[in-house]
């Protein structure tokens, strides 16, 4: 066992985990952040994505152990004091998801193509998002969803 | 009826499903948790068909944390085998066991279970169950496994051919002699991994005490899986709960009675505790089921003016190793829709249904009618080579005129409303067709390949009437209005991103002038919904919508009769409108909606035959299928030194009657459009011939990322169905029945400088270069 202690969404927390312990099974089976969803295990869906100090990471392929001393932001951690933020109210004004399974993820790599870009053109937004996948929306929608948080609509 | 105009039907209303969603607060299957829940894992044939010699889970039962290790002999006394709904004469049904039991048929045919504390420790002893194979003879190749003489899926069946059906109508040799133009092509419809992003999960919760079976998994058809648990484990229905919760995109691939679940009830009953299972990436591509899988060799007879005289097609559907739930019943769609939406009355279709050792095929968006679209469009395109005609001209052909509807069809159809030539019209105008082939010409002349392709379809939804279904075609809804004034409605449709919660909610919403956020829509729990069907074959609306239409009418009713009684006028001189209800011509003297519920609760003022309460409960039964149909138009780009396509353009004009939520149906639209482009562009599940999954993960099955695909065009038309009191026809599947053909025209309109005629689906770049050096077609 080692011991991890990380801030999640705020909040410090630590715990004893096996090595071998992603940071999305901590992040879901320890600490109960079910928001983060697992689609593959071959690093290619995306659905697990969240801010791992600031920047976007598929906590698959991230060990809870690599995470120690880190400041993680979950889905859950986007809004503050019950304020959406931008990407959220984007997604759901442009009808930007479906089944929703993707979307916490899709919202994080976004969130980190507006760091780096504040006025992405289409072209960028998809290939930001090449490392999330979205079997409902065909991409169309979450698009426009960007764009509009973009521009602070 | 509402003399106002609707309020929130046909708004843009955004979704009250969103908040929980974007926010990571919704629960999907493996976000459940219960007290002293158990881990599964299952282990997996590694053999396309083998003899299954043994299975020693002594040392997996010894590992740590392990409660238990069961195979196919431990179960097969208390799990029957898996069922198959169908309404098919004389279909061979092998016995299809939850787990194996001395023969495996595909790889990932599950072998045993191993059920342990933690997840964790249910894969590690799941490595130490070992396995003792026999290979057998493996047959993949679906129109090989059709003859006689081929090594058998199933020994004792002595063929592979579960089932031949025919269709004949008019007299199609007497046309196809002497007709002008004859053609003949093979046309393959490949395998496809549905890949919704949630994986497949399951939590069974037998309790003890009560002897009551709860089953939480990602199903499409909670009260259908609550149906077949019972039949197959020997329990009773009336003491099973089904709960999907939040599920992830299913696009058929839910819509099934899978082995995992009738597997993990029996192991929770069994042991007295709950258990969950949730299936990896690689194991679901190969234990949940494929799509497509259909090879037709078709015949097309036609004038020189391109107007189809005739058809003739053979289909080899590839059905698997098992009949999963509705694995023979999907290519009877393909056979049904084959004439599409032309008037062609001549035609000879036969389908066999084959056993190969692959995972089972089954419903996968479209589900028989891509298959069915993609032959008839590529026909009307082969027709427009041979003649000389522009694709659309001889599509306007053979269009029936829009005064021919209901129009009864060769295969004994009757489409319920249409005016296909409507939205071709509409489509050319919005892309200024002529410009767009002229822009081809001068592209062609500077050397450059650019396609353009075009698919006018028509499919088949809203199912649909219940002679025509297994297990009944209706769907079920119940409207409680409560003292509050506010409504609850619980709807037998099950769904996973199609967005009901608000569409339902704008219907109940106009029809008592509330707001859909007066309105909660409760699906998805067998216990709090009393019964339903499900959601699949785009009936959600049609069918589920149609049973709470009618809720909201009955509601409405017994709301005039209550006001006329405290108005004192006759019921029907009371006019519900806007909320308010009062007599004809006199607006000043109303009740509101408010008032009418209070009366109906506190009953102190209804006459002995009006009962209190203010609720209702139908089943609505559709008189027919419904008949979605569009145009579309692909632009492509070929380059000439790599055969890479690009999909420049894509335009799509659908008409699915009247439009609850505009927004919801782009969206539709949209994800269909990508996963018929999909099939087109970008996958296909290649087994190579030792049975094996070559593309069995997401590293080598390309699964469409953003970047490749272009944002969609889309405009519409409205011709509303007489199937259903809101007109609405369902759309959840008719941009893929459309866009994978639309697409296919135009790579293979890209390629007629190099004499193509023919290519099949997907235009990688490999396949599209051979075809340019006059290589494979």
């Amino acid at each position: 066992m080692v011991s991890v202690a990380l801030t999640v969404n705020g909040v410090a927390r630590s715990h004893e985990v096996e090595p071998r312990l992603l940071l999305v099974q901590y992040l879901r089976e320890v600490l109960a952040l079910t928001g983060t969803h697992v689609g593959c295990e071959t690093s290619l869906c995306g659905a697990c994505t969240v801010l791992l100090n600031g920047r976007a990471v598929k906590s698959c392929t991230v060990l809870a152990a690599q995470a120690h001393g880190a400041d993680v932001v979950t889905i859950e951690g986007l809004a503050k004091d019950g304020k959406l933020h931008p990407l959220q109210e984007a997604f759901w004004q442009e009808h930007g998801l479906q089944c929703g399974f993707c979307t916490p993820g899709m919202i994080l790599a976004a969130h980190q193509l507006l760091e780096e870009n504040p006025t992405p053109d289409e072209p960028a937004i998809r290939h930001a998002l090449e490392g999330n996948l979205c079997r409902c929306t065909g991409y169309h929608n979450i698009v426009r969803a960007v764009k509009a948080a973009a521009a602070g609509k | 009826m509402t003399t106002t105009p609707p309020k929130f039907i046909g708004a843009r209303v955004k979704r009250k499903e969103d908040p929980r969603l974007i926010t990571g607060r919704a629960t999907y299957t493996d976000d459940v948790t219960r007290p002293r829940m158990l881990y599964a894992r299952f282990v997996r044939s590694t053999h396309g068909h083998a003899k299954l010699v043994r299975v020693d889970a002594e040392a997996a039962r010894d590992a740590p944390g392990v409660v238990a290790v069961l195979t196919g002999e431990d179960v097969k006394d208390r799990i029957a085998p898996l069922p198959v709904a169908h309404k098919i004469a004389d279909l061979k049904t092998p016995p299809h066991p939850a787990l194996a039991v001395g023969e495996v048929r595909h790889t990932g045919e599950a072998v045993a279970v191993v059920v342990a504390e933690s997840p964790a420790q249910a894969v590690d002893a799941a490595e130490k169950v070992s396995v003792e194979y026999e290979p057998l003879t493996v047959v993949t190749d679906v129109v090989a496994a059709s003859k006689s003489g081929s090594p058998l899926v199933h020994a004792d069946l002595k063929t592979n051919v579960a089932f031949s059906m025919s269709h004949v109508a008019g007299d199609a040799d007497a046309r196809f002699a002497g007709a002008p133009v004859v053609i003949k092509q093979r046309i393959v419809n490949q395998r496809l991994v549905p890949v919704a992003i949630e994986p497949r999960s399951v939590v069974a919760d037998f309790d003890p005490g009560y002897e009551k079976l709860t089953l939480t998994s990602t199903t499409q058809i909670p009260h259908l899986v609550r149906l077949l648990l019972a039949a197959v484990l020997g329990l009773p229905e009336h003491k099973i709960r089904v709960v999907a919760p939040e599920v992830g995109g299913g696009f058929g691939s839910k819509l099934n009675f899978y082995a995992e679940e009738a597997v993990l009830a029996h192991v929770s009953q069994r042991l007295g505790r709950p258990v969950k299972w949730t299936e990896t990436r690689t194991e679901g591509f190969l234990s949940t089921i494929h799509g497509r899988d259909q090879v037709c060799d078709l015949e097309v007879a036609a004038d020189k003016n391109g107007k189809l005289l005739a058809l003739k097609a053979t289909l080899y559907q590839d059905l698997g190793a098992y009949h999963q739930l509705l694995t023979p019943v999907i290519p009877t769609l393909t056979v049904l829709m084959l004439p599409g939406c032309y008037t062609v009355q001549d035609v000879r279709i036969d389908l066999k249904g084959v056993f190969t050792n692959k995972t089972p095929t089954d419903a996968y968006r479209g589900a028989g009618r891509p298959e069915a679209t993609f032959v008839i469009e590529r026909a009307l395109d082969l027709v427009a080579d041979a003649t000389g005609k522009d694709p659309a001209d001889v599509r306007r052909a053979n269009f029936p005129p829009p005064h021919a509807f209901p129009f009864a069809t060769c295969t004994g159809l009757s489409y319920d409303s249409g005016n296909y030539q409507a939205t071709l019209d509409k489509l050319q105008l919005a892309v200024d067709y002529k410009a767009i082939r002229k822009e081809q010409e001068a592209a062609r002349q500077a050397g450059k390949l650019m396609g353009v392709g075009l698919s006018t379809y028509v499919e088949i939804c809203g199912l649909g009437p219940s002679a025509a279904m297994p297990a009944g075609g209706w769907e079920a809804c119940e409207l409680e209005v409560r003292r509050t004034g506010k409504v609850v409605v619980k709807t037998g449709v099950s769904p996973h991103g199609q967005g009901e919660e608000t569409t339902f909610a704008q219907i109940v919403a106009d029809g008592f002038g509330l707001t859909p956020d007066d309105v909660e829509i409760v699906h998805g729990d067998t216990d709090a919904v009393a019964e339903g069907i499900g959601t699949f074959g785009s009936r959600a609306q049609a069918v589920g919508g149609a049973a709470l239409s009618r809720c909201v009418e009955t509601v409405r009713t017994k709301a005039r009769r209550i006001a006329a009684h405290l108005l004192e006028v006759s019921p029907d001189d009371v006019v519900f409108e806007a909320g308010k209800l009062h007599p004809t011509g006199v607006p000043a003297k109303a009740k509101t909606f408010q008032e009418i519920v209070d009366a109906a609760y506190l009953a102190d003022q209804l006459p002995p035959e009006i009962e209190p309460g203010l609720s209702a409960v139908h089943f609505f039964e559709p008189s027919n299928f419904t008949f979605p149909f569009g145009a579309h138009l692909a632009v492509v780009d070929i380059d000439p030194d790599t055969g890479k396509v690009t999909l420049r353009r894509y335009v799509a004009v659908d008409d699915c009657g009247n439009i609850i939520n505009p927004m919801i149906v782009e969206g539709q639209v949209h994800g269909g459009i990508a996963q018929g482009a999909a099939q087109a562009l970008f996958e296909e599940a290649i087994y190579d011939d030792a049975g094996q999954l070559v593309t069995g993960s997401l590293m080598d099955y390309a699964v469409p990322k953003a970047s490749f695909l272009p944002s969609f065009e889309l405009d519409h038309t409205v011709t509303p169905t007489p199937v259903n009191p809101l007109g609405a026809k369902g759309v959840g599947e008719a941009g893929t029945i459309a866009s994978g053909v639309a697409i296919a025209n135009a790579v293979i309109d890209a390629l007629r400088p190099f004499g193509v005629k023919h290519l099949d689906m997907p235009y990688k770049p490999e396949r599209v270069w051979r075809a340019m050096q006059g290589g494979a077609r």
